[in-house]
């Protein structure tokens, strides 16, 4: 490690995050991203990673593409955020848009500047609509960090702030079982229900067919909202623009963020229909976020949605998934007993390993074999596997080519370490 | 999504959004083509058949088009340009196998076909269609993806036919995006893609400007040059068959061709006598004034009048100042030099041909390379006699790369009256400034690695290894998990290399979950104790 390397991290610890900073020089994952380009990342001594994490669908279509670097130059020199209060080009424009893209029925888009706020945004309106406050989220489920989001989640990121539930107003029920959905429903008391379309932070366990259409009928009989999360699988990730239409689900409520800007310039959105936006025409002025929407970031969401409906992009994203699948499965039967498991729908995969934490090992060999991808905090025997929907072909055949060193070492050194305790 | 709604910042023709917009259809093309490459013979050949049966069978529809959308050629002539770039040209290549592995026996030498990968097409606004059938057609047989840039001018026409192909191709099992069109053509487009890196080889038939902004891309370019071809016709030709082909040839599409012939050198003897009989067989001769006219109106400042480019020989002659018998099928201009100073002697994609009478066969050699080497170098010539010396000495001086021999030399060169392979794409070669002299076909998308032994080492027989090598075909589509229809069966799933049947599979799966369980709880006892 470089001596400046060295110095930057002891900064990082001084100014910034001193146990995140040291979590990763102790996961054997001594990253420091500088430059950055396509799909892959330099670390600041150089060293080059192929990124399959993007930040969970952020850079789904490449580090700094140029075309949104164009867009983001060119509408600074007429458009900034923009302000909050009056009716505002960008931001209608692409609500417009959005509308025009989006499951039938969802009608306005109310702006936030990072997902979770969009959640919250999610979680009044429906409150708003409803005119009650229980929230039905899954086990291990994940929208954010904020004040009503957070509490939709794991506790393990809500008790460290004294901020988890203590009104029993958010309810949380095992993904994939209906009965629980139905009991946590039955009452007619709940508000919502806020699913991610499959559960990132949880290793991306995949709806079982027919789960999710019936949690909306659920939703239906008893007079709850569906919000459907779509910040990590909308934007082609699953092959079609949103995940949510491909399982054949009409929400009440898309929350979307992360890739919509690309990781150019960040905004979210929160896109509901008549019913959810009530509170819309009641009182506009009730919820107010200056940098909700920035108009910069709404020029950089045209050109994303733009760049994701051309028909090229549609079959790069089947052959990128289908040619990924292929060589995924090829080092499966190299490691069947470590590598146990394949979850996908598109781009979006997980990979399961026969150990609680095996993407942990998998993850740092990953490293040093020059990829970046991340185990899944919620559960870290699966890592989370996500290829750009603008792969080349290039590029996919040199990170299967890394990932089954990389695998393969960390399955040495798995099994072995397994048989050297039980001997 | 409506343009007013995206285009508040409208970055459209800037250079990073061309740039992006090409790079985005040729990669949609290396994935095509990465997976063609695993596609066997069989597979190959009945893709290609396929869609030469959907272009064979709109041939005359788009001949029409073509023409209306063009205003150049002749529908019925196109028709049948179209017609022999479709099945004929699938027929011509039946024996020629680029997929398979062969050994050179001599050498025990063998070789392994590596297709290009992505080719890119360049159509010319003459003859959209049959360029596109060809090109499209040789590009499936050699098992590569191919991006087309029509001409402006025959846009619309050249985009619906190779959508019509592409559909053709991905029902008969193609995969999806081998053949693709850009719809909406600018020249800084069509320079991001011939300068892409993704582009593997140009196949360019166009211009001159085109061609050689091909070949200054960087990237390996196979161009032609423009044609300017000389006929020769001495004593002792047919003279009335000579006429014929020659009135065919040049009234064949209205010159589009660019294997028709430009002017025609006679022997003094027999100028007359063909003159004669080319007016029977359907030509005007025109007067002195007349090739004035002509000369005038065929030739601005700027080059030949693109106005006239295709046209019929009755439309011209009256377009030009003079009027002709309605049944006219070209007009010949007598003209008493070649080169510079006389217009006429330059490249006529249209029914007018130069005459030129030679005293000696030595003059008429020396007068055919000249009129080549004021253009068309590279590219074609035709000789009608039955003097084989005479033959061959004309094909030894004139500085081309195909001769062709009492046939007519638009469809003769381009090998539909000849055995010469069927292209539209002539090689011009190294006079021509080309890389390649030969009539371009599938083999030039094709270079082969050869896996070659050691000299002194005994010829071993691999025969039986090379031939086995594996063709995997298409990708197996992944699964979309949870989506009805959509995952993979379980006996898919399975990983390659455990394969029996399903219950099997089941049984294997439940095994191995349970070891999988076991071990979990051993190594958390280990952990937590």
């Amino acid at each position: 490690m470089s001596q400046a390397k060295l110095e930057f991290l002891e900064a990082s610890k001084t100014f910034w995050n001193p146990n995140k900073t040291q979590f990763w020089q102790d996961a054997g994952v001594d990253l420091v991203i500088d430059r950055r380009e396509g799909y892959c990342l330099y670390d600041m001594d150089g060293k080059r990673l192929i990124d399959v994490h993007l930040n969970g669908g952020t850079y789904n279509l490449g580090h700094r593409n140029a075309e949104l670097i164009e867009v983001l130059n060119a509408g600074a020199r007429r458009f900034d955020m923009g302000n909050h209060h009056f009716p505002a080009l960008a931001r209608t424009a692409l609500a417009e848009a959005l509308a025009d893209c989006t499951p039938e029925g969802l009608q306005y888009t109310i702006y936030g500047a990072g997902g979770a706020e969009a959640v919250e945004l999610a979680i009044k309106s429906a409150r708003n609509a409803t005119q009650k406050r229980k929230i039905v989220s899954i086990i291990k489920a994940y929208h954010g960090h904020s004040g009503l989001s957070v509490k939709t989640g794991d506790e393990r990121f809500s008790k460290t702030f004294l901020s988890e539930d203590t009104l029993n107003e958010f309810v949380q029920v095992p993904f994939n079982d209906l009965t629980a959905m139905e009991d946590a429903l039955k009452a007619r008391d709940v508000a919502a229900v806020i699913m991610e379309t499959i559960p990132a932070t949880y290793g991306f366990p995949m709806p079982h067919e027919g789960y999710l259409p019936a949690v909306k009928a659920l939703c239906v009989k008893y007079d709850v909202l569906y919000i459907a999360d779509e910040v990590q699988t909308g934007f082609m990730r699953t092959g079609e623009l949103w995940g949510i239409t491909k399982y054949g689900v009409t929400p009440d409520i898309m929350v979307i963020g992360k890739g919509v800007t690309g990781g150019m310039y960040p905004i979210s959105c929160c896109v509901v229909n008549e019913r959810a936006g009530q509170w819309l025409k009641q009182d506009g002025f009730a919820h107010m976020s200056t940098a909700g929407g920035a108009e910069l970031g709404c020029i950089v969401a045209l050109k994303v949605l733009e760049i994701t409906q051309r028909p090229e992009v549609a079959s790069m994203v089947r052959y990128i998934s289908d040619f990924i699948r292929a060589g995924l499965d090829d080092i499966q039967a190299l490691y069947p007993d470590f590598f146990i498991g394949i979850r996908q729908n598109g781009v979006i995969m997980g990979l399961e390993f026969n150990d609680p934490e095996g993407a942990k090992p998998v993850m740092r060999h990953l490293y040093a074999n020059g990829v970046w991808a991340i185990f899944s905090t919620l559960d870290p025997s699966v890592l989370q596997f996500k290829p750009g929907i603008l792969m080349t072909q290039e590029l996919s055949e040199d990170l299967l080519r890394r990932v089954e060193v990389a695998i393969g070492r960390a399955a040495e050194e798995v099994m072995a370490g397994g048989r050297k305790r039980t001997a | 999504m409506d343009p007013a709604v995206s285009n508040l910042v409208d970055i459209s023709a800037t250079p990073a959004a061309m740039h992006a917009k090409a790079d985005m259809v040729l990669e949609r093309a290396r994935w095509a083509s990465q997976v063609f490459q695993r596609y066997d013979r069989d597979k190959t050949q009945s893709i290609a058949r396929a869609v030469a049966e959907a272009a064979h069978a709109k041939a005359g529809e788009y001949a029409a088009w073509a023409v209306r959308e063009t205003g150049f050629g002749v529908a019925e002539h196109k028709k049948l340009k179209n017609e022999l770039s479709s099945l004929p040209l699938v027929d011509h290549y039946d024996n020629a196998d680029f997929v398979n592995t062969r050994i050179d026996e001599a050498t025990g030498i063998v070789e392994i076909p590596k297709p290009a990968g992505v080719v890119f097409a360049l159509v010319p606004s003459t003859n959209p269609i049959a360029t596109i059938y060809f090109k499209v057609l040789s590009a499936l047989m050699t098992r590569n993806a191919i991006v087309i840039s029509p001409h402006p001018a025959a846009r619309e026409v050249s985009v619906d036919a190779v959508r019509m192909l592409a559909e053709a191709a991905e029902n008969a099992g193609a995969p999806e995006a081998t053949i693709q069109v850009i719809d909406e053509i600018s020249l800084p487009l069509i320079d991001e893609f011939m300068k892409s890196p993704k582009t593997d080889v140009i196949l360019a038939t166009g211009g001159t400007p085109m061609v050689r902004a091909a070949y200054s891309s960087s990237n390996p370019a196979i161009g032609v040059g423009p044609g300017n071809a000389p006929v020769l016709v001495d004593e002792t030709a047919n003279l009335k068959a000579a006429a014929g082909h020659i009135v065919d040839s040049k009234s064949f599409d209205n010159s589009v061709l660019c294997t028709n012939e430009s002017v025609l050198i006679a022997l003094d003897k027999i100028a007359d006598g063909l003159k004669r009989a080319l007016a029977s067989a359907g030509a005007h001769i025109c007067t002195s004034d007349e090739t004035g006219m002509l000369r005038n109106y065929l030739f601005h400042d700027r080059g030949f009048n693109v106005e006239a480019l295709g046209r019929d020989a009755t439309w011209i002659a009256e377009q030009a100042g003079f009027k002709v018998n309605k049944r006219t099928r070209i007009l010949i201009t007598p003209i008493d030099m070649i080169g510079v100073g006389e217009q006429l002697s330059r490249e006529k994609l249209c029914p007018v041909l130069g005459f030129y009478s030679a005293r000696s066969m030595d003059q008429a050699l020396r007068q055919s390379r000249a009129l080549l080497r004021f253009a068309g170098a590279g590219h074609s010539a035709a000789i009608h006699s039955n003097d084989d010396q005479a033959i061959m000495d004309f094909a030894a001086a004139v500085e081309v790369y195909r001769v062709v021999v009492n046939a007519p030399c638009s469809q003769g060169a381009a090998g539909f009256a000849t055995r010469l392979a069927p292209t539209f794409t002539i090689g011009t070669g190294f006079f021509g400034r080309s890389s390649v002299g030969e009539n371009i076909g599938p083999n030039h998308l094709v270079n082969w690695t050869r896996v070659a032994w050691h000299k002194d080492a005994s010829r071993a027989d691999i025969s039986a290894a090379a031939m086995n090598l594996k063709h995997a075909g298409p990708l197996p589509r992944a699964p979309a998990d949870g989506v009805p229809g959509q995952g993979r069966p379980a006996s898919v799933a399975a990983p390659q290399g455990v394969s029996g049947e399903a219950g099997k599979d089941q049984l294997r799966e439940q095994i191995r979950a349970i070891i999988a369980e076991e071990l979990r709880t051993v190594l958390k006892g280990q952990r937590d104790g």
